[in-house]
């Protein structure tokens, strides 16, 4: 049996993973990166439009500070988030914007004086500040009240995802590339690394380390309509849910971004619409403004899909055979703009529709983009139930986003969280908790198991078909937990996925051969998938109020009083049919920001019985603190420092705000 | 609505690492579908006719680079690569240059990072250490933008198997590494002058390799300028080596 040690194993080569490696590096610990691909080629790549950091060099973003995106963030997530999470994101931000400057990420600079740019449909004028000349440009995005999103062209993910790599090639951190873990080793209490299977020559390896992290992205395969890269399958979930230890949280809460192009479901970027592009209907109306007269094209993702899907309802979708779809309309704002800001967009655009898009709508359509829930950590990322094991980015639920991500909030978090979560997993290596004592037995029956589960598929001669379940899957996901929800639909998905599950025992292959063999790959993460889909539709159908991107027709209202709290999902039995589900109340009595109305969409929600008490506290605390510095209030209100590395516990200069 | 057209490919299979494959051409016949991509395609053969067929997707967008193969022989994406603008007949060979895993799957990974070691292409920057909290360093916004276009080289491999000199010299960085060294070299943050790059690429396994036959950029899905930054950089290198 091959085993390879190191300090730190990270499960992942996106943005998250690779920061944690080279932050972990940095504190001279071994790391090594796992990726089923070459990690430039990681779905970070696919961000386009941006990231949020209240760095207000704009015009548009001046007076922008962290209390703003804080309280963008946390109305966003429709008071889902955990709020010192959100607060340590807002505070680390700027550091990472700045951080990732210095490694070369040729950020879009902010030019002095007067541009034109659109704004609600309208051309207008606005000047740019002498003393902002080449710092880091900001564009607007949805649910912020300042243009706070950080750009290069809408290549953004693209650009960091190659810094940061290349960065990770100059700290001589290894990538271990197309290797797929396939288990946790864990002994019940401890995780000490994974079974990996090398997915070019079939070999099993035991990668035993003192701190494993999670970063394998989000779920979006396990539905057909999906932005998401063919990669993001949500094994990494699945991978944690398998330990019948530590839990999964908020599965149900699943975003839907506005603009997929239509039928292929490709994203094209919110910066689209930041930028002020306009959704039309078959008609060429631009019906938004009927529904949410306050922000718009630029309400919050979950409400602007919704609104497409309920406008799409009422008939005003334009109809091909591929089914309805609405117009995302750039023309307005002209061929210069596009071709500097927008080329992937355009690009897209080219190749995939065969249009100009300075002369054509888009033909888009709501499509699954982002899973907020993942693996539960504490605020470190570390497993709450599981010792040695972290998460951090997309598979991770710290929970910065609650029930909806704002655009521009992810490719964020990926590098924020890698610069915490590092520091943590240093901490933890340094720590007796990141002793490691295995014994061999352990590593000897995980691989073992794992090789009987490989060789059982291969000689299997079931009938079943993995790729065709994985379609069904698919299916399911997309028809019935969806956008628009209710308990007869999510009652019929939990009965179709779990007789895929049942069905998944029976598969057989047409190629029996270890090594490149892309329908065992298929094979055996279908089962895994289907755990997981199983976590968001039981997750779905026992929430029965809506919150953010999870909207239950048959409870329409936001219910505070009931579900102010996290899912916890957890996989308690290899033999197990369905998971087992637990909740974490939100604590409304420590909120800086107690539960209001998000400044868009539905105004009627049902109210937590602490939350009178809690605005007046509040309000009470900013009047008594009023005159005082920013920090004084916060300690009174929601300390929250504490929590970040010291390292980065500084105040973020910026223009007109001196550091002290 | 027409009838639609029957699309054959004709499909490189090998598996290096079964003593028994031998390299060959195998055809499969399927439907054409509006919108078809060769990603949508080739995932259709493999549900439909030939599951163990090797291939590699990733972002299905033209934003990744992992699916680089070479198309009725031209080095393209193949995930936005139309059937409709290609021939009935087509034939899918994987790129040239690259250590081959099995089918149209190459390493492109491995090659590009051993590239990106020999060249140390990251930003060498003046500190180590900055100071996180402080406003960043500004840039002349057209700089910003000159250097993300150099950036935007997505190392799918199509310039390296589009490139006469890489078929003759094996350790040719190609228009990936040159545009590397140029887009470094672009970049007032990065500490390293022309000596330094000289150092990296001022042989014939670097710039003066180039033959100037320029299918590199002919085939860059990106359309990055390489003509125009191998020329420049073979002038810059020639007179830092004289």
């Amino acid at each position: 049996m091959k085993i390879v040690y190191s300090d730190v194993l990270v499960i992942g080569g996106g943005l998250a993973g690779l920061r944690v490696a080279i932050g972990v590096r940095r504190r001279g610990l071994d790391a090594i990166v796992l990726s089923l691909v070459p990690a430039k080629r990681s779905h970070s790549c696919a961000a386009q439009g941006g990231m949020q950091a209240s760095l207000g060099n704009a015009v548009k973003g001046a007076g922008d500070n962290e209390d703003v995106h804080f309280e963008d963030t946390v109305r966003g997530s429709d008071w889902g988030a955990d709020q010192q999470v959100a607060r340590m994101f807002v505070d680390t931000a700027p550091k990472a914007v700045r951080e990732l400057a210095a490694w070369g990420v040729p950020w879009s600079r902010v030019r002095r004086g007067d541009r034109e740019v659109i704004i609600n449909g309208q051309r207008v004028t606005i000047t740019e500040r002498d003393a902002a000349h080449g710092l880091v440009a900001q564009r607007d995005f949805g649910g912020t009240r300042k243009w706070r999103t950080c750009y290069v062209s809408d290549g953004t993910g693209h650009a960091m995802l190659y810094a940061v790599g290349d960065q990770a090639i100059a700290q001589g951190v290894p990538v271990h590339e197309r290797k797929e873990a396939l288990a946790l080793i864990c002994d019940g209490s401890r995780c000490c690394g994974a079974v990996v299977r090398d997915l070019i020559t079939g070999e099993l390896i035991a990668y035993v380390a003192r701190a494993t992290v999670i970063a394998t992205g989000g779920a979006g395969r396990l539905y057909r309509v999906t932005t998401n890269a063919v990669i993001c399958e949500g094994i990494g979930a699945a991978l944690a849910l398998e330990t019948g230890v530590a839990e999964l949280g908020n599965m149900e809460a699943v975003q839907f971004h506005p603009t997929g192009i239509f039928p292929a479901g490709i994203l094209v970027t919110e910066g689209c619409r930041g930028d002020g592009g306009l959704l039309r209907d078959a008609a060429g109306h631009r019906f938004m403004p009927d529904y949410e007269p306050e922000k718009k094209e630029l309400a919050s993702r979950d409400v602007v899909s919704r609104r497409m899907a309920e406008h799409i309802r009422k008939g005003n979708g334009a109809q091909t055979r591929f089914g309805p779809h609405l117009w995302l309309d750039i023309t307005l704002l002209g061929r210069p703009h596009i071709d500097r800001n927008l080329r992937e967009v355009k690009e897209i655009c080219r190749y995939f529709l065969g249009i100009d898009p300075a002369e054509q709508w888009i033909p888009v359509h709501p499509a699954q983009h982002y899973t907020m829930g993942g693996i539960r950590t504490k605020p470190t990322g570390e497993s709450r139930t599981l010792r040695g094991l972290f998460a951090a980015g997309e598979a991770a639920c710290w929970d910065l986003h609650g029930f909806n991500r704002l655009g521009g909030n992810s490719v964020a978090e990926t590098v924020v969280a890698g610069m915490i979560v590092a520091e943590y997993v240093a901490d933890f290596c340094a720590s007796p908790d990141g002793d490691l004592d295995v014994p061999t037995a352990l590593l000897r029956e995980a691989v073992a198991a794992e090789r009987g589960a490989l060789d059982a598929l291969l000689q299997s001669r079931g009938a079943e078909r993995a790729d065709a379940i994985r379609a069904e899957m698919q299916q399911v996901m997309t028809d019935r937990v969806g956008i628009f929800r209710s308990a007869a639909d999510l009652e019929a998905a939990v009965d179709a996925l779990g007789a895929l599950l049942r069905r998944s025992s029976q598969i057989g292959l047409r190629h029996r051969q270890d090594g490149p063999n892309p329908e065992l790959v298929t094979a055996y993460r279908v089962r895994r998938m289907l755990k997981v889909a199983l976590c968001i539709a039981c997750g779905a159908l026992a929430r029965q109020e809506s919150r953010g991107a999870h909207f239950r027709e048959d409870f329409p209202r936001r219910d505070d009083a009931k579900w102010l709290k996290r899912t916890l999902a957890t996989w308690s039995h290899a033999t197990d049919r369905l998971p087992t589900f637990g909740y974490e109340p939100l604590d409304v009595a420590a909120m800086e920001l107690p539960p209001g109305w998000r400044g868009y969409g539905a105004r009627d929600y049902v109210d937590h019985p602490d939350t009178a008490r809690r605005t007046a506290e509040v309000q009470a605390l900013r009047e008594r603190w009023q005159g005082s510095g920013r920090r004084e209030l916060q300690d009174a209100l929601m300390p929250y420092r504490h929590l970040l590395p010291e390292r980065l516990r500084a105040a973020n200069e910026r223009l007109g705000e001196e550091l002290r | 609505m027409s009838e639609a057209r029957r699309i054959r490919l004709r499909v490189f299979r090998h598996d290096p690492q079964n003593p028994a494959s031998e390299p060959h051409l195998q055809s499969y016949e399927i439907e054409e579908a509006a919108g078809m991509t060769l990603f949508l395609a080739l995932n259709e053969i493999r549900e439909q006719l030939d599951s163990s067929l090797a291939f590699d997707f990733v972002c299905r967008a033209g934003i990744c680079g992992s699916c680089g193969m070479v198309v009725n022989g031209r080095p393209r994406l193949a995930c936005r690569t139309l059937t409709k603008d290609l021939p009935e007949e087509v034939t899918l060979l994987p790129l040239p240059a690259f250590e081959l895993i099995a089918d149209l799957s190459v390493n492109t990974g491995k090659w590009m990072r051993a590239l990106s070691e020999r060249l140390e292409a990251w930003l060498h920057a003046k500190e180590q250490e900055i100071d996180l909290s402080r406003i960043e360093q500004p840039m002349d916004p057209d700089l910003a933008d000159r250097i993300y276009e150099l950036d935007r080289c997505i190392e799918c491999g199509c310039c390296v198997a589009a490139c006469g000199t890489a078929q003759m010299r094996a350790d040719f960085v190609g228009a990936v590494g040159l545009n590397k060294i140029a887009r470094f070299g672009l970049d007032p943050r990065d500490v390293r002058g022309d000596a330094d790059f000289y150092e990296l690429v001022g042989d014939d396994d670097g710039v003066f390799g180039c033959m100037t036959l320029l299918g590199c950029q002919d085939v860059c899905p990106k359309e990055l300028p390489l003509q125009t930054q191998i020329a420049f950089l073979r002038r810059r290198m020639a007179r830092t080596g004289a």
